[in-house]
């Protein structure tokens, strides 16, 4: 693997004031976990911060492994996991954040668990860290990446992070600052990201969905389906999901690109997804143990990462075949002899795939949504109406609307032919409520938003039998 | 059916932003219920809009670049639309559609886009590194006899002029610009309002009360009186919105305005 790019961060002779804020945050970490505080992610980073304003400078700084930064609005937890499977596989040990610790403090946070107690930290370990897509230009500029790895770019929580133009333009203003030695890794599918590529010195690769026989129907999740640059409405080729598909400008003949890592003779069932996978180096089957178009798209994102770093196909296949689903993300668990799934669902494009995947299961369905409105879920739960929950209609047994906006769904679900049997705000009681009416020997699926994904998952998890409960693996 | 509405729904792909759709699915389910037949055509650029045609016009929000896409075939329709307006058709338009029936709209880059000139208003953007308004909002209305619930987020600040008439006043939230407590503008049958998410299904009473009058519009004194839905868990909806609608957030306060309407 090539071990640096560009301008880096002096290299460190470690200062006093380091290896204070190192200890100050470690204490904080150990101490927040012995209290079971979620793991400590944040308060660690931001006593350390407040010690030694440059402590995720000044760790970084030791890094020679390449630097990998993960962002978008969906997939970037999965794609993080996919890219750390595969470097396993390849036999590199890498530093990784989890899904909650994608803000500069979390980032922090993940270096000081690392480090040894006087600031040091193994220098030939790559980095594979998720970014949160309003935090990647504060990450660039401290963590200096080797590779960018783009995954899609929908609405989300708007009343967050703006719109998605805001997004965009903050990221290509972003990739401006990389230098030449850097490579910028972008879904070919989507306009918008697939845009990037102007404007930048970095290398760049794509990747794409070679497929069309796994094009869905429109959604109304969509984005960027006209072209910024003329003003005409794009053609598709196909459509796989949101604005994501083989698009083309029939106005100025901008098009997407022939990706240098593309998926074909897709596979999609029950509990897994097979393809094709061709990198220049040769074709490869994959089979991948997650479900959905969607993790397929994911996997291609790792695999270009991969191919960013020089890595061989050969850790690429047995990376993803070796994959496990991220935390709250299409878990399953065994409670009483049910099987619940959980699938995380927090903006219209993400829940959309969460949908399909349901809807390609066999039998009547058994269904728990749960709606909160935390700053973490977005305050604004209107996204619920952009959403196409009919595609569930009239395959329902059970459905159960929970959560601090718990009438909201309920409403929701009633317009889409779906009037939901119990509406609470309890969500232990909703819960509770879906395993009840349940019919006999069907899965229970739990659509949550992130902090319903959290308290679900624990309330699932006390009462999950023995043996059953899901492996702890640090968030991520 | 015996009855029926039509309903243009301008430009449906470029202003949808906040779960505007809702609102169309929940005046199609409240007609269907009742057994009036919806018919709903979309309008979209170079598509010629008949001011004669439909008995509800609705507009939902976009970003600024969907605005200033829309601005040239809006003003192009204006006139038209202007026409409707004063033969009674009802409108609906929510935040960046609002925006663009008032007057003008001075957007955060600084440009002008043209607007309808349904609403005597004029909306400004106070820039980018302005507060944006956004959080739920309670508001206090004439036009429905319960308060209108919804979520407001939008730069643009808009004022009111002497010929329009506020929709209703914020008891919570921001309203048109967070200042004089006005919310929305009326005139004739045509409403504009911030209230986005999904205003329609959470405020049953005025999405009856726009089905009620396009009703009108097309068969005058024929028109059907509407009979009443079982509408517990919208009200109860409307009710919990109004009880969160106190809490607050921290760092409610948004970042990364730009662009945006
Ligand atoms: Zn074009």
């Amino acid at each position: 693997m090539p071990t640096t790019a560009g301008e880096r961060a002096a290299p460190v002779g470690i200062r006093l004031r380091t290896v204070a804020a190192v200890l100050a945050g470690k204490a904080a970490g150990s101490l927040a976990r012995r209290l079971g505080r979620g793991g400590g992610t944040a308060l660690p980073g931001l006593l350390a911060e407040r010690i030694e304003p440059q402590v995720v400078r000044r760790l970084a700084g030791q890094i020679r492994g390449p630097r990998v930064l993960v962002t978008g609005t969906n997939g970037k937890t999965t794609t993080s996991r996919l890219l750390v499977s595969i470097l396993r596989a390849a036999r590199h040990d890498p530093i990784r954040n989890g899904a909650g610790s994608n803000l500069m403090r979390g980032i922090a946070a993940t270096l000081l668990r690392e480090a040894d107690l006087r600031g040091g930290l193994a220098p030939e370990r790559p980095a594979v860290l998720e970014i949160d897509e309003a935090t990647l230009l504060m990450a660039v500029g401290e963590l200096h990446p080797d590779v960018i790895v783009f995954t899609n770019l929908f609405r989300d929580q708007l009343d967050r992070y703006g719109e998605i133009d805001a997004v965009a333009e903050v990221w290509r203003t972003t990739l401006g600052l990389l230098p030449a030695e850097a490579t910028v890794v972008l879904n070919a599918d989507d306009p918008l990201v697939c845009g990037l590529q102007e404007g930048t010195r970095a290398r760049i690769l794509t990747y794409g969905i070679d497929d069309p026989s796994v094009a869905g129907a429109a959604e109304h999740a969509a984005d960027s389906r006209w072209c910024p640059r003329c003003g005409r409405d794009y053609a598709y080729d196909a459509l796989y999901f949101g604005h994501i598909g083989l698009w083309r400008c029939p106005g100025c003949g901008d098009s997407r690109p022939t990706p240098d890592a593309t998926a074909t003779s897709i596979d999609l069932s029950d509990d897994a997804a097979r393809f094709t996978l061709t990198l220049p180096e040769g074709k490869r089957t994959i089979e991948l143990p997650l479900v959905g178009l969607y993790n397929v798209a994911n996997a291609l994102a790792a695999a270009g990462a991969a191919l960013a770093m020089g890595l061989a196909g050969e850790y690429v296949g047995a990376g993803l075949a070796a994959a496990t689903p991220a935390f709250g993300r299409q878990e399953r668990l065994n409670v009483n002899g049910r099987e619940v799934r959980l699938l995380l669902g927090k903006n219209p494009a993400g829940l959309n795939q969460a949908l399909h995947t349901i809807v390609a299961a066999k039998g009547e369905k058994n269904l728990v949504f749960l709606l909160n409105d935390d700053i973490a879920d977005g305050t604004d739960v209107s996204w619920i109406w952009d959403v196409d929950y009919e595609m569930l209609a009239g395959r329902a047994r059970t459905v159960i609307a929970g959560g601090q906006r718990a009438e909201d769904m309920a409403l929701r679900l009633k317009y889409a032919g779906l009037p939901p049997a119990l509406v609470t705000h309890d969500i232990a009681a909703a819960l509770q409520g879906g395993l009840l009416r349940s019919g006999e020997g069907e899965p229970l699926y739990v659509l949550p938003t992130y902090t319903a994904m959290l308290e679900a998952r624990e309330s699932l998890g006390r009462w999950a039998s023995a043996g059953h409960y899901w492996e702890r693996d640090d968030g991520i | 059916m015996e009855y029926e509405i039509r309903i243009a729904h301008l430009y449906p792909n470029l202003m949808n932003i906040y779960g505007d759709r809702g609102n169309l699915l929940c005046l199609r389910w409240r007609c269907e219920a009742r057994d009036i037949g919806v018919k709903v055509e979309e309008i979209g650029i170079g598509h010629y809009f008949d001011s004669e045609s439909y008995d509800l016009i609705l507009i939902g929000g976009g970003q600024d670049r969907e605005q200033r896409r829309i601005a040239g075939d809006l003003a192009e329709k204006g006139e038209r639309i202007r026409a409707a307006i004063e033969r009674d058709t009802p409108m609906l338009a929510v935040c960046g559609g609002y925006q663009l029936m008032g007057r003008e709209y001075r957007t955060a880059a600084g440009d002008v886009l043209p607007g309808v000139g349904v609403f005597d208003a004029v909306t400004v953007h106070p820039g980018e590194d302005a507060r944006r308004c956004i959080g739920n909002v309670v508001a206090e209305s004439t036009q429905v006899d319960a308060p209108l619930v919804g979520f407001e987020n939008h730069g643009g600040r808009t004022y009111l002029g002497p010929a329009a008439r506020p929709l209703a006043r914020v008891t919570r939230g921001n309203g048109n610009n967070g200042e004089d407590r006005t919310e929305g503008a009326v005139h004739r049958n045509a409403y504009g309002t911030y209230l986005h998410g999904s205003l329609l299904p959470k405020n049953p009473r005025f999405a009856d009360r726009l089905i009620a009058l396009a009703l009108e519009h097309r068969y005058g004194a024929d028109a059907p009186a509407l009979s009443p839905l079982d509408d517990a868990l919208e009200l109860s909806a409307n009710v919990a919105a109004r009880a969160l609608s106190g809490r607050t957030w921290r760092g409610q306060a948004a970042r990364g305005g730009r662009s945006s309407s």
